[in-house]
């Protein structure tokens, strides 16, 4: 068994090439192992101290955000928190300050969890996946790459580098809420993000993806017969029943399939409402979870 | 040196250690067993209880769930690293007088948690303090007199 602590992505991918598996900040990967759930593979590659994979940059109509970017980052950046909100909603739910720390956005998105807190809202913005080879680099939408529970469709060779997102258009805003337990150290019972897009009162774009639901995230399909409806109550119950039905969630020691159906509602309820106050250019502090108190101020978001 | 061994030098506390480590170890078992620091406990094993909490270039990363090997050219601060010789740093005399020590499990790595909180935000709120230690749980459930140590030190910082 090997660790190579690269510090290039070429020194990566030449390990990847023979065959090494990149670690960044082991939370999944160490935790797994130690627990048994998996073996360390034989041969591991560093990438946390690779700065070209951590950095965000927008460029031509797109945000990039590299793979190394920790959770900690993403909720210190200003183009995360200003114009893509929802991912640092849920960065800001991960673990603790250790996990958001050393966890990387590439980390959980590559991880494949139905659980994972970034995934949603990466959805909802329309993110795709960058994956690296020595011989180039090919995008997959986040539909593409997640095939099922810690199962993807990259290569053993390819290497995640960049979330690649486009801009949002001028009167955008997304948001991400989960039904947790406890408020640090938790995964999500249920989640939901949304994107919405506003011409004056009317909804002129609206996506919802749902997290811990079905064997990955999935994104609500049929959402476009609200266009042109005013971002009101009844949009967002039509949301939060098309959400209900389209789920298909399990039942495991966490929550059972009812209680998880009938929360996935009231969690995409609540995320396109706070997406449409926040398109609407008011401000509602990250994370959603915190900033509503959840259950605590029902007036304030239903 | 079996070929599941790598010789690696640890930076703990300024000092360096010199040792060989068996490849898949976590930092916490060989800071316990091989550089002999047992300041550092292992609670959960899971990375849930934050006991295992150490300082990565100032960052407090669980050390449970942390390849040791990893932690190379890092600077590792555990809980030895607080006090300066025999003088105890602020954030430990204030949780013994302000009585946050109970079973004394859970304090290295609240302290460190602490530590970190104090040095990114001086004058934290309360709200900051309790996210700053959302990583570590006390069993004894002393969570108030805690925070009350982080808040009479960072009034006396």
């Amino acid at each position: 068994m090997t660790l190579t602590i690269a510090t290039s992505l070429d020194e990566v991918l030449s390990a990847m090439a023979n065959g090494a598996r990149p670690i960044a900040g082991g939370t999944d990967l160490v935790v797994g192992a130690r627990q048994g759930k998996v073996t360390l593979p034989a041969d591991l590659v560093a990438i946390d101290r690779v700065t070209e994979l951590a950095t965000v940059a927008t460029n031509d109509g797109t945000i990039r955000i590299g793979a190394g970017v920790t959770h900690a980052d993403l909720l210190t950046n200003d183009i995360v928190v200003r114009q893509l909100t929802s991912i640092a909603d849920a960065a800001a739910l991960v673990g603790s300050p250790a996990t958001r720390n050393v966890g990387t956005i590439g980390g959980n998105v590559m991880n494949g969890s139905p659980a994972m807190d970034t995934g949603a809202p990466l959805m909802v913005l329309g993110a795709n996946a960058a994956l690296t080879t020595p011989s180039g680099t090919r995008e997959v939408a986040l539909a593409d790459l997640w095939t099922g529970p810690g199962q993807t469709s990259a290569n053993a060779d390819e290497l995640c580098t960049a979330l690649v997102l486009p801009q949002p258009p001028q009167s955008s805003g997304s948001a991400y809420v989960r039904l947790e337990y406890r408020r640090a150290m938790e995964i999500a019972v249920v989640g939901a993000a949304a994107a919405v897009t506003l011409d004056g009162d009317s909804i002129s774009s609206v996506k919802v993806a749902l997290t811990a639901v079905a064997p990955t995230i999935i994104e609500v399909d049929g959402l476009n017969s609200l266009v042109g409806s005013p971002a009101n109550d009844k949009a967002f119950e039509a949301i939060a029943e098309a959400a209900r039905q389209q789920a298909r969630p399990i039942s495991d020691l966490r929550a059972s399939e009812r209680y998880r159906r009938h929360t996935i509602g009231v969690m995409a309820r609540r995320a396109a409402h706070a997406a449409s106050v926040r398109a609407s250019g008011q401000t509602i502090e990250v994370p959603v979870n915190r900033a509503f108190g959840i259950g605590e101020n029902p007036e304030n978001i239903r | 040196m079996s070929t599941n061994e790598q010789a690696v030098t640890l930076e703990v506390n300024r000092v360096s250690y010199a040792v060989q480590v068996p490849m898949g170890s976590n930092l916490s078992g060989v800071l316990r067993n091989t550089v002999g620091l047992t300041g550092t406990k292992e609670g959960c094993d899971d990375c849930e209880c934050g006991a295992c909490m150490v300082l990565l270039d100032g960052q407090p990363v669980n050390s449970c769930s942390y390849l040791a090997v990893q932690a190379q050219g890092r600077q590792i601060t555990t809980v030895e690293g607080l006090a300066d010789g025999d003088e105890l740093h602020a954030l430990q005399r204030n949780i013994l007088e302000a009585g946050g020590v109970q079973c004394g499990f859970c304090t290295p790595g609240m302290l460190m948690s602490a530590r970190a909180l104090l040095d990114r935000t001086p004058n934290p709120t309360d709200d900051e303090i309790r996210i700053g230690l959302s990583g570590n749980l006390c069993r004894c459930t002393g969570y108030a007199k805690i925070i009350e140590a982080v808040r009479e030190t960072a009034v006396q910082l």
